[in-house]
């Protein structure tokens, strides 16, 4: 019988506390099969940031065990860092730097000479529509598109695990529908995804998974039907205006208790 | 990562540091030229007739190996210490490295190679400059190659560890211009310690950048103020500390992660 291959992330008992004290993270557990298009929901300061830096190793946790396709994440940080392709929330590129240089370079740090990348690097580019843009600088483009230009860089490598924090904030809808077919095309090549967004209606049409991150503890975690299930069809939203089914069930899970 | 993985990344990152560096000579390597010459001028044409002899030799061909060390030092510096915090403080792009699974010590090669490029570039350049005033004269050739390296090396790998560091801008100009420069010019680059009296003259042995100029001016005129071999040891063992340093800053991440 063929042993189950190991999850793409395995969190257990995750802890941040930062040096002024402030608690992000309160014991968060979480699993996300090799595949799976997982959302992340959360209001703002819940932790979601910073348990993607946690994962990606760009914040140093304070407890807790995070496992990478099998591979401790503090034991062998090299091994685990070649599997993930990061889109972070806010744009981190070098405004200076042209596009193709940019998404070229960083197949560079993850090993990939500068041939390959290149080819790839164009591959890539064309599939995000950013191709005739490839030798312009990146100050020069839209907002839109230097989020673009940002899941080029993470997938340079040909991650098998990409996280993606907000990567449609502030993007026009068209653009965003165009996002989510490309990301829906690579979970169809079995890449794993872990997206945090605060369109909950992206979520619900893109995830198939979902869990629901508030005060640094996970208040939901299941299928997308098994949390829609939560969903009070008998309640009203505020000032009688209803939300989809899930925004329903993340303000009812997310909002303080009086 | 094999060994020809982090051969790239490596590559990548001094790639791309001098490609930056090119792009903007007028900023990085002029400024350092024209300010040789108008010393070269000062004390070559208007200054040096007057003081005559030092060690046997012109005055302005006593100054040339402490004015290209001038060079050297503050440059090698500022490239990795501009660098480094500009890439984690503005465009926050250092993440790009960061989360790859580059090794720290090969993260610290990449940036401190840019700045050892630029270190014996302005030195090389300097000293071109320099014949425009007077003829050179060679003792040790190799002493001058080893020392303009290993000078670079040195002030490369402590402009990291500033650039690190730094919390703001102030951060990575006070080092330069109110610890470096005065070392510099305390170290004896426009005189000989053995005309210091007493105190003045001990005290500027615990000067490190005296040593530096000193196994520099060896290499030229064949005469120093302390033995040869003292000056290469002080530039290896800061070297090494420096070195030890930037690479426990990496691992932990100190100022670069959460």
């Amino acid at each position: 019988m063929a042993s189950m291959p190991a999850p793409a992330l395995e969190i257990s008992g995750l802890e941040k506390t930062y040096a002024g004290g402030t608690r992000a993270l309160n014991g968060v557990s979480l699993t996300i099969q090799k595949g799976d298009f997982f959302a992340l929901l959360g209001p703002n300061g819940a932790g979601k940031t910073t348990l993607i830096g946690i994962i990606v190793g760009l914040v140093n946790k304070t407890g807790g065990t995070v496992t990478i396709f099998g591979t401790d994440a503090r034991n062998e940080p090299e091994k685990t860092r070649a599997h993930i392709g990061l889109v972070p929330q806010n744009v981190n590129l070098d405004f200076f730097g042209k596009v193709i240089d940019i998404v070229v370079n960083q197949g560079g740090y993850y090993g990939i000479p500068r041939s390959i990348a290149t080819s790839r690097a164009e591959e890539i580019l064309k599939g995000l529509g950013l191709f005739e843009k490839r030798f312009d600088a990146v100050r020069t483009l839209s907002g839109g598109m230097q989020r673009r230009v940002m899941i080029a860089r993470a997938l340079i490598h040909d991650p098998q695990f990409l996280v993606l924090d907000e990567p449609t904030a502030g993007v026009d809808v068209e653009l965003r529908r165009s996002m989510w077919d490309y990301l829906t095309g690579l979970t169809k090549r079995g890449v794993t995804i872990l997206l945090t967004t605060h369109y909950l209606e992206e979520a619900e049409q893109l995830a198939k998974r979902v869990a629901i991150i508030n005060k640094g503890e996970i208040v939901v975690n299941g299928t997308m039907e098994e949390v829609l299930a939560l969903h009070d069809d008998s309640s009203a939203g505020n000032g009688g205006y209803r939300g989809s089914k899930l925004e329903e069930v993340f303000i009812k899970l997310t909002q303080d208790k009086p | 990562m094999t060994p020809y993985q982090k051969w790239i990344s490596f590559y990548t990152m001094l790639r791309k540091d001098v490609v930056r560096m090119t792009r903007i000579w007028p900023q990085t390597f002029l400024p350092s030229v024209v300010t040789s010459a108008l010393y070269f001028l000062i004390f070559g044409a208007f200054l040096g007739s007057k003081i005559g002899e030092v060690h046997g030799v012109p005055y302005v061909m006593f100054v040339v190996p402490g004015l290209v060390m001038l060079a050297v030092v503050t440059n090698a510096y500022m490239n990795t210490s501009f660098t480094m915090f500009m890439s984690k403080f503005f465009a926050r792009n250092i993440d790009e490295i960061l989360v790859s699974p580059t090794p720290a010590w090969v993260i610290v090669a990449g940036y401190v190679a840019g700045g050892l490029v630029r270190g014996i570039a302005i030195g090389s350049l300097v000293l071109v400059v320099s014949l425009f005033f007077t003829n050179l004269i060679v003792s040790h050739a190799l002493v001058i190659v080893l020392f303009l390296v290993l000078t670079s090396l040195v002030f490369s790998l402590a402009g990291f560890v500033n650039g690190v560091y730094a919390k703001s801008i102030d951060g990575i100009n006070i080092v330069p211009t109110f610890v470096l420069t005065p070392l510099v010019y305390l170290g004896g680059v426009f005189y000989s310690a053995q005309s210091l009296p007493g105190l003045w003259g001990s005290l500027t042995r615990f000067d490190p950048v005296f040593y530096i100029i000193n196994g520099f001016r060896y290499g030229f005129l064949g005469v120093s103020d302390v033995p040869i071999m003292v000056s290469v040891g002080v530039l290896v063992a800061l070297a090494v500390l420096f070195t030890a340093i930037s690479i426990y800053l990496i691992k932990v991440g100190l100022g670069l992660r959460q």
